[in-house]
């Protein structure tokens, strides 16, 4: 590039973003003077910090004479955008690892408790929203941001909407991630389970989610193929449902804008209610719309055949979309919600089980015909195997949303068994999956640096899903039978304090599942990195090109 | 773009709906009958549901459901339940003395059983799981009490605690803090501390006048401690002569007592717990080994 | 295959596929949220409860800056099980001025609902600075840095006005009073004790952390976990008014 390198003058739109930027530093820096606490007033200078540091990039961008604005297609081919998605991938891999690590930390903190060294930043109750925060958020969240953007790509043959504004959403995302995970830390939170960021990030986020919304939806305007494919409409209602969510539960009212604290402006029940309508359908559209839409096109894709029913896609995305809503209360079973919220929130779970499988069979159906590419692809098992632990915990949850389970799996560790199987075997499965399929893609690569790499993760990884869930299930459902015996002559058998020594060991075998987890996740990290670095250029592959663009 | 309706995928021989998506097609598949069954089956159970249980909320109150049911009432009916079937296993020990309960061995095991039950959950925090006690929580298991360790006087130490800020009937001494509200200088709250290591046979200090030691304690714990420092029950004042400590025998924890007194505090349990429970809890403490 | 064909007016208009989205999540929503504000069983009438104290409104936020709703519920469930080892079941007239509601989802540790009164200000102290020197089996962390950072809430009747706007009827004398409000509950002998009693009704006076000297966070921690489940007056409470 240097030897061609002329300078051009900022377009208008890297001008305005400079504008902005300008705006948010100068508006930080003045709030970070006035800080009424250390960590907010740091927060500020993080902001501040991002600013210079888009203005210096935008401007960078003009002296290296990058295109301000580059050509849609090449070729008649598109000219894909895949700077962005590059980010967002090794973000995930990143974030990922991360996550991985501080869930090992609180495990072996549940069993060992001296783990916590009697120091705030890191003891249990701050590291542990920071483990969901990271693993969903970040790792999901950056997942999710990579496929989508790639997807609608290639599924509308069209190159991404805007220049700068996807390298926003990336990077204005991964900012609230930063925000967001040192909070815990420093003991910023609002202390609504996985909605524990503070009003400005909160704030923070809002911006970012409307940009992304418009990003992904120019895009699938200009699509070449009049429909619109299955996948997308999965994230599309995941981004806006999203949206919905994260401002009806973070409605808060904050001390001043001096001050990192806010109150929500409802209380109490109904606060409840808002939170698990909320959490339980993060849990709806974040990890599974989002993650059925890679699904939807990971899986053909990398079994070469066509979606098994485009009649049952229809029908399990409305159906899908429109129960999940309605069954937060299984979360408030035998609380002090009116009984007739819980009767709804049950029944609607119990009906959220077909649909939810619609998304399983239509997953597992598309191998009909390639059955056999699974001894031979780990990356096409990998993604199988998330499909089946799908369908497993989409069964296990209508189960204990029925108020009699429930009375005895609530707030046992049957609960983070059941989170484990959708999030390790699921989620994680799924995003490794996706994200072994992209690498090679995105950096235009024959392949992955090793298969059997590939291979020895998933089997490690596997090993340690089966270790956490059951260790799980036993705890829980022992914790939970301890809890509620009773010696024949109808007096409560255990003390609370018997019940938590009986976790002990499980909680090791916990944590040994949960190492097994993490190492596969290196394996994974070391084989994308010796990928990216040393992997075999791929020819004439029809990815994207480095084309006039230089990505970053 | 591949062809129109009639494309139809060579393996499985079913049609595709025409549409292609960077090389991805779709069947055409029917809705599995087996799916769609199960799905028609919840939602009929959810309506079935609807009716039996509380369940749409209206403009001024919510379907009722036709069984009336309530998460609320039907714990009271269990709880009831509860009550009948221990009543039944011996008797109602809210009416029974407790030196009756003591003497019936069916009543007595009952109240055992319920009295270790409620043990676990409230007691152990502080006296440990088997009673044992720790520093500042007084060992139950033995025959030392600071407030009496008859059946009654344990009842009355359970019901109304002791220097607890929620019941006017609690049991109240406060032994002063000699040194900090300087009652004692410095060194007579080290005279007197050697002094009261004297009584039960511990070492001294080196240089420690004892005949000054015994002055002080005389004029100034003697009240509560008795002459020879054997306690006082009627005050909550511990035995001074014996190997047990509630605090520590060390001259500086016993300094560290003169000097800021201790004054613990055990929460009063009728306030908290059903005056069945509360019985049931003396007797079991009781019963520890220690029990006069 | 005809009516199948419909379909594609979603397929091919993102407008009509978001709009579809947004029908299709509201509904849900509404009916089961929407209710909660109007219909007058949701909360129960009973009478104690009151807003937070200034001191119990800090102590409320280390509650939540520690995470310890990552182990704790404050949610006794009408199950007999429950009822018998923690207290009558939870109401939601006893959260109707928390915000945010603290009610958990995994008890690590025990409920905590009601355990105010439960402990000495000792044991509660010994067990924050070390669990395990008061319950060896305990798995709990440890918070030693609590008794020795002082409070620090800037702005503490900035705190009440937010939770005004957000409906909890703070009056305001309560708002002008806070800052006083917040000393005098550590100290029965200071002249507002007097005044902070009369705005808040039932209030506990008294230094929490036994350090008379120093107002530390343990002692808002503690002055908030004293006052947990204690405000209600269930001798006034009709249960059966209240089945719902
Ligand atoms: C907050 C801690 C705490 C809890 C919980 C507690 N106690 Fe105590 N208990 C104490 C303290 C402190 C003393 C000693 C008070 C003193 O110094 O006079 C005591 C004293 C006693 C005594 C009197 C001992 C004597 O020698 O006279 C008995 C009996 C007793 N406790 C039984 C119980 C029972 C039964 C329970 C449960 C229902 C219980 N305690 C719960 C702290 C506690
Ligand atoms: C008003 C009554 C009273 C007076 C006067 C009094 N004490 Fe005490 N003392 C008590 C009580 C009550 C306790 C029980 C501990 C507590 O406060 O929980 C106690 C406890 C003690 C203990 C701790 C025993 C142990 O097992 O650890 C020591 C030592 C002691 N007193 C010494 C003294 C000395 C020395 C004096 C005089 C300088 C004195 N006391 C004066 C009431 C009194
Ligand atoms: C890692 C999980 C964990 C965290 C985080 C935690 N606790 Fe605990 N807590 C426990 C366990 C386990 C017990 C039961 C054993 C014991 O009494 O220590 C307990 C017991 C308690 C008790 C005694 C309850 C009773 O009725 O016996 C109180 C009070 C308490 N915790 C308060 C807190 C507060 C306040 C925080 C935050 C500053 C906190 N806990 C954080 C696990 C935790
Ligand atoms: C190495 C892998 C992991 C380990 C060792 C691990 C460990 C843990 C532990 C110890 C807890 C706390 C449980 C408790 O409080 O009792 C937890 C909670 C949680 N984890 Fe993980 N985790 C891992 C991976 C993941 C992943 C990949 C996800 C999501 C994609 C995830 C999502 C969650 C969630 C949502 C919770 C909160 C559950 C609840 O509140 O009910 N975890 N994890
Ligand atoms: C039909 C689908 C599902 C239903 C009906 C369902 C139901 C439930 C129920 C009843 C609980 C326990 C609530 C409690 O007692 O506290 C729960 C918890 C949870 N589930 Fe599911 N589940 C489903 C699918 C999934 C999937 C696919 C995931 C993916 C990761 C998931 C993640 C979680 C999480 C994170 C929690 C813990 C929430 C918390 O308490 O913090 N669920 N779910
Ligand atoms: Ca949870
Ligand atoms: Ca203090
Ligand atoms: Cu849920």
């Amino acid at each position: 590039m240097s030897i061609q390198a002329r300078y051009r003058s900022m377009s208008a739109n890297e001008v305005a973003w400079a504008i902005a930027a300008a705006i948010l530093t100068l508006m930080t820096i003045f709030i970070a003077s006035k800080a009424t606490d250390a960590g907010y007033a740091f927060h500020m200078y993080v902001f501040a910090l991002a600013g210079v540091g888009a203005i210096i990039t935008l401007g960078k961008r003009a002296a290296a004479n990058v295109p301000a604005h580059p050509l849609q297609e090449i070729d008649g081919k598109p000219n894909y955008h895949m700077g962005p998605v590059k980010f967002a991938t090794i973000a995930a891999v990143f974030w990922g690892v991360a996550g991985f690590l501080v869930g090992l930390i609180i495990a072996l903190q549940l069993a060992y408790p001296a783990l916590n060294f009697d120091f705030a930043y890191i003891q249990f109750g701050r590291l542990r929203p920071l483990h969901t925060s990271a693993v969903i958020f970040a790792f999901g969240g950056n997942v999710l941001l990579a496929t989508s953007f790639y997807v609608v790509q290639r599924t509308c043959h069209a190159r991404l909407a805007g220049e700068i504004t996807p390298w926003f959403v990336v990077l204005g995302y991964n900012l609230f991630i930063v925000v967001a995970g040192t909070g815990y830390l420093l003991g910023i939170t609002q202390g609504k389970e996985y909605a524990e960021p503070e009003w400005y990030a909160d704030l923070w986020l809002t911006i970012v989610w409307v940009a992304y919304l418009l990003v992904f939806l120019v895009t699938i305007w200009k699509r070449k193929e009049p429909h619109i494919y299955v996948a997308n409409w999965f994230t599309l209602a995941f981004i806006v449902t999203i949206a919905v969510l994260h401002l009806g539960n973070n409605t808060t009212i904050p001390v001043s804008i001096f001050s990192p604290k806010s109150y929500i402006v409802w209380s109490g029940v109904q606060d409840a209610m808002f939170q698990w309508w909320y959490g339980h359908n993060a849990v709806g559209f974040f990890l599974t719309a989002g993650f059925l839409a890679i699904m939807y096109y990971f899986v053909p894709k990398r079994a070469n055949r066509p979606v098994y029913s485009y009649r049952l896609s229809i029908i399990h995305f409305w159906a899908l979309i429109f129960l999940y809503i309605w069954a937060g209360p299984h979360h408030l079973h035998y609380t002090a919600l009116p009984d007739w919220a819980q009767t709804l929130g049950m029944t609607f779970s119990i009906m959220l089980w077909m649909p939810s499988w619609g998304g399983m069979i239509n997953g597992l159906m598309t191998l009909s015909g390639a059955w056999d590419k699974l001894r031979t692809d780990p990356v096409l098992r990998m993604l199988v195997v998330s499909v089946a632990f799908y369908g497993m915990s989409t069964f296990e949850g209508p189960m204990m949303s029925i108020k009699a389970v429930n009375s005895l799996s609530h707030y046992t560790d049957w609960t983070i068994g059941h989170v484990h199987s959708g999030a390790l075997g699921w989620v994680g499965f799924v995003s490794f999956g996706a994200i072994y399929c992209l690498v090679p893609w995105l950096w235009n690569k024959k392949g992955l640096w090793s298969d059997k790499l590939v291979n020895w993760h998933f089997w490690i990884a596997t090993l340690g899903i089966v270790l956490y869930i059951s260790a799980m299930w036993v705890a829980g459902i022992m914790q939970g039978l301890m809890w509620r015996a009773y010696t024949s002559l109808g007096f409560l058998e255990y003390s609370f304090i018997e019940t938590v020594d009986a976790m002990h060991p499980f909680y090791v075998i916990r944590a040994l599942g949960g190492a097994l987890f993490v190492v596969g996740s290196l394996i994974m990290a070391y084989n994308i990195t010796m990928t990216i670095l040393s992997g075999e250029a791929a020819e004439g592959v029809e990815a994207s090109k480095p084309a006039l663009v230089p990505a970053e | 773009m591949a062809g129109q309706n009639e494309d139809r995928d060579h393996i499985t021989g079913t049609a595709t709906t025409g549409h292609e998506w960077d090389g991805i097609k779709e069947l055409n598949t029917p809705l599995p009958r087996w799916w769609l069954n199960i799905f028609y089956a919840t939602i009929i159970w959810a309506f079935g549901y609807w009716v039996v249980y509380p369940s749409w909320p209206l403009i001024s109150s919510h379907l009722p459901g036709v069984t009336g049911y309530s998460s609320r009432a039907e714990v009271a009916v269990e709880l009831d339940a509860l009550k009948a079937k221990r009543t039944a296993a011996a008797a109602d020990l809210g009416k029974v003395e407790l030196a009756a309960i003591k003497a019936d061995p069916k009543l007595l095991s009952l109240a055992l059983a319920q009295g270790k039950a409620a043990f676990g959950d409230n007691c152990a925090p502080c006296h440990g799981l088997g009673g044992a006690g720790s520093k500042g929580y007084p060992n139950l298991n033995d025959d030392d009490w600071l407030w009496g360790g008859t059946l009654q006087d344990i009842h009355t130490t359970l019901q109304h605690g002791i220097r607890s800020t929620n019941d006017d009937k609690t049991r109240i001494s406060a032994m002063p803090a000699f040194g900090k509200d300087g009652i004692l200088k410095k060194e007579e709250v080290r005279l007197v501390a050697n002094y009261v290591r004297t009584l039960s046979g511990l070492s001294t200090e080196t240089g420690f006048d004892k005949a000054k030691g015994e002055k002080l304690f005389a004029e100034n714990c003697a009240a509560c401690h008795g002459d020879k420092g054997a306690g006082n029950k009627e005050l909550g004042a511990p035995n001074l002569t014996d190997a047990i400590w509630l605090y520590g025998s060390s001259i500086d924890e016993i300094v560290e007592t003169v000097t800021n007194s201790r004054a613990g505090l055990m929460p009063a349990w009728g306030a908290r717990l059903d005056p069945i429970t509360v019985k049931s809890l003396a007797i079991y403490v009781h019963s520890l080994g220690g029990g006069k | 295959m005809s009516l199948w064909n419909k379909h594609a007016i979603f397929e091919k208009n993102s407008i009509i596929l978001i709009i579809g989205i947004i029908v299709m999540i509201s509904i849900g929503g509404l009916v089961e949220i929407a209710p909660l504000f109007y219909l007058k069983s949701t909360i129960e009438q009973v009478k104690g409860v009151r807003p937070y104290t200034p001191l119990e409104l800090a102590g409320r936020q280390i509650y939540i800056r520690e995470g310890c709703y990552n182990c704790h519920s404050q949610m006794i469930r009408p199950l007999r099980d429950e009822v018998e080892r923690y207290g009558h079941y939870s109401l939601a007239a006893e959260s109707m001025f928390d915000k945010p509601f603290q009610w958990g989802s995994k008890r690590t540790g025990p409920d905590l609902a009601r355990v105010g009164g439960k402990y000495s200000d000792e044991w509660q102290f010994q067990h924050l600075v070390n669990p395990r020197a008061v319950v060896p089996q305990s798995i709990m962390p440890g918070y030693p840095f609590l008794a020795k950072n002082e409070l620090d809430i800037p702005d503490i009747a900035g705190h009440l006005k937010s939770n005004r706007i957000g409906g909890v009827p703070y009056t305001d004398d309560m708002i002008a009073n806070a800052e006083k409000d917040l000393k005098a509950q550590l100290n029965p002998d200071d002249p507002n004790a007097a005044g902070l009693e009369k705005r808040y009704g039932k209030v506990q006076v008294r230094d929490f952390d036994g350090n008379a000297q120093k107002i530390s966070e343990a002692d808002a921690l503690i002055a908030y976990l004293q006052v947990l489940g204690t405000m209600v007056d269930f001798k006034g409470y009709d249960a059966k008014a209240n089945y719902r």
